[in-house]
């Protein structure tokens, strides 16, 4: 028996036991490779993703839990038509290594998406579950307000 | 006889003739050129190891990994900066494993030189045992070396690669070549034809490439410049593929689980309910522990854990407190080495007064966000290898020893590197995976390590005890005896990276300590060696790592007894014996506004290490709040002489003080039982956002020679902040990680 689930607008038949966390079905079923393993146990945020717009760490959703439509960093542009954020992040050049930048930035994405303006405050909030062993948070920081200047434009 | 055993053979005369008896040979040895590794096919040229073109464009093969230090954008600007292309048309690549992108400078850097006080001539020498690195094809990231590396070498095969198309070009218009110009991947004629490089790359490759001189730097239009790093858009959109990320067509996912007590096989295993568990297809005895192969990682994972095993124990002393008690049992050997001895350590000097402090540090892991793991195929008669790694031709002979193939049957793809720190200079991952392909031929096979399996089974930092005694007088440090005792990362390593055993004094165990640039009259820097059995490796800044804190903390103590301001009293000594050195502390003194007095509730202190050709001077600012002491501040002032690319130096000085903070403040792994207790982030953790200080960078450049980046910003990190927790509350920490003295903001 498979298990629907809908990624990126796109609903997928899976076969594997419901208990299979969200993360290794991204990855390894779908091949959507963006969302990382860091630790499995929801202390690095490294596979942050979207379910129903609200970020969550794909390591500790099973499967048959999914309850809503999940977004990885894959939908959030491209590299010819990258999101508002993810220019920020080019802009300020943030990235070191680069493993864990998915999940900040879909860890950004949902803070942007509830705080418009946020304050460093609420970027300490809502940031300090994604860790970064190369410790480019100050650059985090500097584009999380540059995107969040940018969308208050448009 | 294999490349494995060449390669062992050759080291001998690195290692225990690094100048005496090599140089000969070496000179001998690098007339010969290497062989190009790329193989053009139709329609493409490789005009030398470094430049790549095909019909798409001009690829600049970079022989360093990146690994989030921008290795790949500043080499490439070095080529591109003489080969006339446009930002936006260069596109790089990872090189194979190959002789020819041997690491010229890092084996140079055994030398037993205080980096600051060297000539011309010892530099000079360095660049000769340097080049054997050209001998044995040590191709390696590491060591802060891919700049002075590459500086020569990459902008010689730009213009290279120039002077050669100019000459095809000449051929097929039929002008002089001086009167052709280049410009945005073209060549340019008086006449202003203008012909693309792709189409003069094949008529190039069959030109014997002419002399060139280097540009100068006054005509430098990337050299110098923050330019806009090449992966960046790559890692913003979820498209950069990490080792991990590799796939193949029918591609299988597989973990290990592996014996905690490092260096111990199995006695037996049941893996009975494990291979009944949904997803499993293949349970593999690797010896000293298994593998578990499935159609998904998290099912593998989990059927991992399901495997009963008995393990055998550890062949070292398993508890933590014995191997403190092997370190300080090591004191009372003879030294090691003795590689600072200046004036009299040894009689007491009247009227000075005495100083005296014991400090130790932990192992500590590596913890890059990418845990370990690598992608393999095996056919039979080949093997395919892709995994982020930091010395393709040692994963490529391991590997292929290991699979009972030649390395020429072996490829390895270098992918992008979720974080090195040293612990990607090793290989077990990729040898682990390549072991797993090949007991099923023909199925592509991602082993991904646990979080947990990668905490436990890391070439660790080693454990230290720095002994130290001083001697202050009227104001200044008149005599410093310090004494370092632990187990030695080169006695360690050195058996895995050259295949030979480690002999003669060690300056790893001491760098940090013995080099630093103080005119103190009579200075002693004794290493002693711990023999623990226990895998350790090369972690961030190494030696430095531990001497950095041991000597500045030190220092500190010093000026306190002495009455002075820690910042002067440091000033005073280094100002005569290295000006450059003096001009970052000079700086840093400035950026923090150093006044030597801090208000109520706040503390500051500073530390400075000379590592990998780098002076680094640190200011870190700590505050007193309710809810715990708070890393508030820090200002870095670093001198590499000549800054390639300013903001990717400020960014690896950052990263350097945010990964020796997270360790001084709670990095710590511990053994019990003789396996490693920490097992993930919420035990090994580090700084994160809401924890994270601001920090301020000036980069200088009045040192005579160019320096590193990526590790010398780690080791002032961990004194200046226990030298700020002393200023704040008066208690002198003399161990890490911190948190066991101090409650810091969580």
């Amino acid at each position: 028996m498979t298990i629907p689930l809908t990624v990126n607008s796109t609903t997928h038949q899976i076969d594997l036991p419901g208990d299979v966390p969200l993360l290794w079905v991204l990855r390894d079923e779908i091949g959507l490779t963006g969302t990382k393993f860091g630790c499995g146990v929801s202390a690095c945020g490294a596979c942050t993703v979207h379910i129903d717009g609200e970020a969550v760490r794909a390591c500790q959703v099973a499967l048959r839990d999914v309850w809503g439509e999940v977004t990885t960093i894959e939908a959030m542009g491209t590299p010819g038509a990258m999101s508002i954020l993810q220019q920020a992040w080019v802009d300020h050049q943030v990235a070191q290594c680069g493993y864990c930048q998915s999940g900040q930035i879909m860890q950004a994405a949902a803070l942007l998406a509830e705080t418009p303006r946020p304050g460093d405050a609420d970027i300490d909030a809502a940031m300090e579950g994604n860790l970064c062993r190369c410790g480019t948070y100050p650059r985090i920081r500097a584009a999380i307000h540059a995107a969040a200047a940018k969308m208050s434009e448009v | 006889m294999s490349r494995l055993g060449t390669i062992a053979r050759r080291s001998f005369l690195i290692g225990s003739a690094a100048i005496a008896g090599g140089v000969a040979f070496g000179v001998w040895k690098l007339n010969q050129p290497l062989a190009n590794p790329l193989q053009p096919g139709p329609g493409e040229a490789a005009l030398n190891p470094f430049i790549f073109i095909d019909g798409s464009g001009v690829t600049i093969i970079t022989p360093k990994a990146e690994m989030g230090q921008g290795v790949q954008t500043t080499l490439a600007a070095l080529a591109a900066e003489e080969l006339d292309l446009d930002w936006e048309q260069v596109r790089v690549l990872h090189g194979p494993p190959a002789a020819a992108y041997y690491n010229s400078v890092m084996l140079g850097n055994v030398l037993p030189f205080k980096d600051y006080a060297m000539s011309d001539f010892q530099h000079r020498l360095a660049e000769e045992v340097g080049r054997f690195g050209k001998v044995v094809g040590l191709q390696i990231t590491g060591g802060s070396t891919s700049m002075t590396d590459g500086f020569v070498r990459l902008r010689e095969a730009g213009a290279t690669a120039r002077e050669t198309l100019k000459l095809a070009a000449s051929a097929q218009l039929n002008v002089a070549p001086a009167s052709l110009r280049t410009e945005s991947g073209q060549v340019i004629a008086p006449d202003g034809t203008a012909i693309r490089y792709e189409d003069l790359a094949e008529a190039a490759a069959q030109i014997d490439p002419p002399k060139v001189t280097l540009r100068d730097p006054s005509h430098w239009r990337y050299i110098g410049q923050s330019m806009p790093r090449l992966d960046q858009v790559a890692k913003a959109t979820g498209t950069a593929t990490f080792g991990i990320d590799v796939r193949m067509e029918g591609q299988r996912f597989a973990t290990l689980r592996m014996n905690p007590n490092l260096g111990g096989g199995m006695v037996s295993y049941d893996a009975t309910r494990a291979e009944a568990m949904p997803g499993v297809e293949k349970i593999i005895d690797l010896g000293n522990g298994i593998a578990v192969v499935a159609r998904n990682t998290w099912l593998a994972f989990r059927a991992a854990e399901a495997v009963e095993i008995t393990w055998q124990s550890a062949p070292y002393p398993p508890e933590q407190a014995q191997m403190w008690e092997a370190i300080e049992a090591s004191f009372a050997d003879a030294p090691n080495s003795t590689m600072r001895d200046d004036g009299d350590t040894t009689n007491g000097i009247a009227g000075a007064t005495e100083v005296t402090a014991e400090y130790r540090v932990p192992f500590l892991a590596h913890a890059t966000m990418e845990p370990m793991n690598a992608a393999a195929l095996y056919t039979g008669e080949a093997l395919q290898i892709a995994c982020g790694n930091q010395v393709p031709t040692l994963v490529q002979s391991h590997c292929a020893e290991a699979v009972g193939l030649e390395p020429e049957q072996v490829s390895v793809e270098t992918t992008f590197l979720g974080g090195g720190f040293g612990r990607r200079g090793e290989y077990d991952y990729a040898v682990y995976a390549a072991r797993v392909a090949k007991e099923m031929p023909g199925t592509p096979i991602q082993v991904t390590w646990t979080r947990e399996e990668d905490m436990g089974h890391d070439f660790y930092r080693p454990a230290a005890i720095g002994r130290f005694r001083g001697a202050v007088q009227d104001g200044r440090a008149v005599m410093l005896d310090g004494q370092i005792a632990g187990p030695s990362v080169t006695a360690s390593a050195m058996p895995r990276l050259t295949g030979m055993q480690a002999a003669g004094p060690d300056r790893v165990l001491v760098e940090g300590a013995y080099d630093q640039p103080y005119a103190i009259p009579n200075y002693r820097i004794r290493g002693h060696i711990t023999d623990l059995g226990l895998p350790i490796g090369f972690w961030r800044s190494v030696g430095a790592s531990v001497n950095g804190f041991l000597h500045e903390c030190f220092l500190d103590e010093m000026a306190h007894v002495a009455g002075r301001d820690p910042l002067d009293f440091r000033l005073e000594m280094m100002r005569s014996e290295h000006a450059p050195s003096a001009g970052c502390l000079e700086k840093v003194a400035e950026m923090s506004g150093w006044t030597g007095q801090t208000p109520e509730g706040i503390g500051r202190g500073v530390g400075f290490t000379y590592s990998f050709g780098t002076p680094v001077a640190q200011v870190v600012e700590v505050a007193q709040t309710d809810s715990g002491i708070r890393i508030a501040r820090a200002w870095i002032a670093c001198d590499v002489g000549l800054a390639l690319d300013p903001e990717i130096v400020k960014a690896q000085m950052v990263s350097g003080l945010v990964y020796g903070l997270s360790a001084a403040v709670m990095g710590e792994i511990t053994f019990a039982g003789g396996a490693v207790e920490q097992q993930n982030f919420w035990d090994y953790d580090a700084l994160r956002m809401h924890t994270m200080p601001q920090v301020e960078v000036a980069v200088l450049e009045a040192n005579g020679h160019m320096g590193g980046a990526g590790e010398p910003g780690t080791p002032p990190s961990m004194p200046a902040l226990a030298n700020a927790l002393y200023d704040l509350t008066g208690t002198r920490a003399r161990e890490l990680p911190l948190n066991r003295s101090f409650d810091f903001v969580v």
